[in-house]
């Protein structure tokens, strides 16, 4: 039930990928445990600005609304985020929404995060079965290296990390924290591992792990808590290793 | 010979499209993948608590034909048997093959998967990655497709929306009309077959555990089309939740399969902190009601025992509708590393953190145990024949369901960790039989002639028109919020026949307000506005098909509670007297006094019962309203009766 506090969102908008964008003030009723998303659910059944005008509902991606889809990722009050938990009350007003500002605009705080799934087709982040069939059980593995790999494979490709890196922008092919972190991961595995060194010759190419610039940002914004840095420096070990393989093999 | 290689088209990205994807690619075939977003971002991720298998680790004596058992039990007996137990049959084989796809699952000292107890069972039957079990078995099968579509073999169409299936002449599916979400093109897919692996339809009832997606359009669609919907009125109210403005959030089944008990202050609107009222000062009600299943009863049983609890005794938590979901406890670190994932969100959205103060919760729409109807082939032994084209098809010719959105496996009620296990299971049972439905087509796509899709496509681009230039008065979203209203007032965990009526009339009045409805945004580049309204326009058509169903069947069964038809069970009822009774009558007549006093006349009820209602529902649309008719059940491997869980 709504009581008579108000909420103040101000939003950037954007109507296509070549046009200006501008910005919304939009009041609501306050309600009890209200996140962005809620917000912005209600902004649909009402779809009009502080000063009266009749607008267009705001243009979002979201969907399991628990921080577990990576969906809903945003800046919200200069902090990228995901809006799901984003709760009204913890956040000073009026709240400000924009769009992440690396990945191409599709529309208002919709954009295109294509990028970060092709980086994971470059590393090959999977583990290369023989096949479905029922050929036994899978590789005994301790339960301390299993739960080092949940950490890791808790990545929902949301982008926050890339938003906050000041290596990655829009016009280069710097690859991020969390596809380094995914090549931590599937090398971590038995059967990924036999994978490895083409992994890690794909990420000591261009765009590759030698151009993080060690900012830290990435593990600060992450919302799963992955230890990023940890996976970079790993990762960067082992590229060493495998260029000192190279230089001796060759 | 044909030169082209079987292709398929498959709706859905979440566990049942991705396991049929990799298995269709695994044998050569072609994938045309659709979905709303990147499929990583399904609904599948949703699911918490784990994924049963039957590998009796712990030397507890659990098999296959247990858990076979526990399902049709669990389902109340309405589900088509040699499915289930060929499921359940599979199911170890199936965690073999994740688990070396390279699933976190939890491990033993030794290194082995780990397993743990869930609702409706005796055994540790379950296994899991912390409490993000559907996200973990997601990813794996995400990677494995991304691998194919690396390799050429799977092509996605990610912000695309599908329409309806392309039918020729005959009524054979050759393909799909989809709607670009970015363009707003209008165009069609062909192939051999299409498979709809869309999920639930929660978004009908609006504040539910499902993610947006979930809205049941693509199901209504073929429905729309001619197909058979079976089993609409079974809808899932799964007991924990959490409270909140834009969704209830699940609290899994997990947290109880790991020691969490239920309970309320025994005194009413007790405004104490619930950590200084003492033991004998609570009703831990699960425990004393069932003291062999406590927490761990089926869903349905332990949603009736809240809402009994929180309606009828009026003991909920602070005068509200909620209950304490209590792991105080446990110790910290143990909750940490089995149920990590999902103490989190509720710490993250209420702000509390469970390892010190018991969670408040309460009931929510949760999943579908019905859905489009689809068909199988039993190899004669109670299991099923794989190389069949019948698996999985629904009654529209090459057009085929799986996961969530099919009608099969749990019956009257699912049991938890079964969800995830039927989703692969489907995906992966039915490419063999897609494969020779391909195989043994006499006529092809490629024969099909190109007005059959035009036509599709330029229906679909005149009612996507159509829909855009409404400019009427209603909001479509406040009115996708009153039919949410609608369904959770009236057709939920107590179900009423003058409710349900009411409910139908509601439904009615809504269909007129939509024709009133205004399209809120007409521009065309990325714009959700008149895709919703397509949206509603089918779930409207959904929420008769449950309204109506549940109206129609009139028994209590699973997660179907209508009191008014409650057998009202003896208390000292023991459910193999009805195994012996359908035994002895076979001999003869049967003596009153064989049975405690009352038994008999109980038994006859249930028999009657079960006669007239152990069916499934099949709503076919006629002149705009769901046709309800009845088919029969395969219960030829275990004698149904009645269910008990003390």
């Amino acid at each position: 039930m709504p009581d008579d506090k108000i909420i103040r969102l101000k939003i950037k908008r954007q109507d296509q990928p070549d046009t200006k964008p501008y910005w919304q003030e939009i009041e609501l009723p306050h309600k009890p445990r209200a996140n962005v998303i809620s917000c912005l659910m209600d902004i649909q059944m009402n779809p009009v600005t502080r000063d009266g005008q009749k607008v267009t509902p705001v243009v979002w991606e979201c969907n399991c609304l628990e921080e577990v889809c990576g969906s809903c990722t945003m800046v919200i009050n200069g902090k990228v985020r995901q809006s799901c938990t984003a709760l009204v009350d913890a956040l000073p007003q009026p709240i400000v929404l924009e769009p992440m500002s690396k990945f191409p605009m599709v529309r208002d705080l919709q954009v295109d995060r294509t990028r970060m799934f092709e980086n994971l087709k470059k590393v090959k982040a999977w583990v290369h079965i023989d096949g479905t069939y029922d050929i036994g059980e899978g590789p005994v593995i301790p339960e301390k290296q299993r739960a080092k790999a949940y950490l890791l494979s808790e990545c929902m490709t949301c982008g926050c990390c890339l938003e906050a890196c000041p290596q990655f922008t829009k016009d280069n092919d710097f690859m991020g924290a969390s596809t380094f972190s995914q090549v931590r991961l599937f090398n971590m595995h038995p059967t990924g591992a036999m994978e490895s060194e083409e992994r890690l010759e794909t990420i000591m190419g261009e765009g590759g792990i030698a151009d993080c610039g060690n900012a830290q940002s990435c593990v600060e914004v992450c919302p799963k808590k992955i230890p990023l840095t940890e996976s970079i420096a790993e990762v960067g070990g082992e590229t060493t290793l495998q260029l000192l393989k190279n230089l001796l093999l060759k | 010979m044909r030169k082209q290689r079987p292709s398929y088209i498959v709706i859905g990205g979440g566990l049942a499209g991705l396991a049929a994807t990799m298995k269709l690619c695994e044998d050569k075939a072609k994938v045309t993948l659709v979905s709303y977003q990147p499929v990583k971002r399904s609904h599948s991720v949703c699911a918490q608590g784990g994924i049963n298998a039957a590998i009796d680790t712990k030397g507890e004596g659990d098999s296959p034909e247990m858990h076979f058992y526990d399902t049709v039990k669990g389902g109340d007996f309405l589900a088509n048997q040699p499915l289930v137990r060929d499921m359940c049959h599979q199911a170890p084989a199936i965690i073999r093959l994740m688990d070396r796809l390279g699933v976190a699952f939890n491990r033993t000292p030794e290194g082995h998967l780990e397993f743990r107890r869930f609702g409706g069972t005796l055994y540790s039957r379950t296994a899991f990655a912390g409490a993000t079990t559907g996200q973990q078995l997601l990813y794996a099968l995400d990677e494995q497709v991304r691998r194919y579509e690396h390799d050429g073999q799977v092509k996605k169409l990610e912000w695309h929306e599908y329409l309806s299936a392309v039918l020729d002449s005959e009524n054979i599916c050759r393909g799909a009309v989809l709607h670009d979400l970015r363009t707003g093109e209008i165009f069609t897919v062909k192939g051999d077959a299409v498979v709809l692996a869309t999920g639930g339809p929660s978004q009908v009832y609006g504040k539910t555990t499902g993610s947006t997606v979930c809205n049941g359009v693509a199901t209504t669609s073929a429905y729309l089309q001619g197909a058979k919907y079976a089993n609409g009125e079974f809808i899932q109210v799964h007991p924990t939740a959490i409270p909140g403005q834009d969704k209830l959030r699940l609290m899994s089944e997990s947290a109880r399969g790991e020691g969490g008990r239920i309970w309320v202050p025994k005194k009413a609107n007790d405004s104490r902190d619930p950590l200084t009222i003492p033991e004998e000062e609570r009703y831990y009600f699960l425990e004393e009601n069932h003291p062999r299943f406590g927490n761990l009863v089926p869903r349905d049983v332990a949603s009736r025992e809240i809402h009994d609890v929180v309606y009828n005794k009026k003991l909920g938590v602070g005068g509200q509708a909620m209950v304490y979901l209590d792991l105080t406890h446990q110790s910290a670190g143990f909750l940490e590393h089995r149920l990590g994932g999902i103490l989190d969100i509720y710490s993250k959205f209420t702000g509390e953190d469970p390892k010190k103060v018991p969670m408040k919760i309460f009931p929510a729409v949760h999943y579908s145990m019905g859905g489009i109807w689809t068909d199988y082939e039993d190899d004669g032994n109670g299991l099923i024949d794989h190389q069949s084209p019948r698996n999985q098809m629904t009654s529209i010719q090459g057009l085929y369901a799986a996961g969530e959105c099919d009608y099969q496996f749990h019956g009257a009620n699912r049991l938890g960790a079964n969800s995830l296990l039927s989703c692969i299971y489907t995906g992966l049972m039915m490419g063999p039989g897609l494969i020779s439905y391909s195989q043994n087509l006499r006529a092809h796509f490629e024969d099909v002639p190109s007005t059959v899709f035009d036509q599709a496509r330029d229906q679909w681009q005149e009612r996507m028109q159509g829909f855009r230039q409404m400019n009427g008065k209603e909001n479509p979203y406040v009115l996708h919020q009153d039919m949410g209203n609608i369904l959770l007032a009236n057709v939920l965990i107590v179900r009423e026949n003058s409710k349900l009526e009411k409910a139908l009339t509601e439904i009615n009045d809504l269909e007129t307000r939509f024709k009133d409805v205004q399209c809120l945004d007409t521009t065309h580049w990325s714009n959700p506005a008149p895709s919703m309204i397509q949206q509603l326009h089918c779930q409207i058509q959904l929420a008769k098909i449950i309204t109506r169903g549940a109206l129609i069947r009139n028994e209590f069964r699973g997660a179907h509670y209508k009191p008014e038809f409650d057998l009202n069970q003896p208390k000292d009822f023991d459910p193999h007297e009805y195994v012996e009774y359908i035994e002895k009558k076979q001999y003869g007549e049967i003596q009153e006094e064989e049975f405690p006093s009352g038994h008999v006349a109980y038994m006859k009820r249930f028999e009657e019962c079960n006669e007239r209602w152990l069916k499934t529902t099949i709503a076919e649309h006629k002149n705009n309203q769901p046709e309800i008719s009845f088919e029969e059940v395969n219960t030829s491997l275990v004698q149904p009766r009645p269910r008990k869980y003390d």
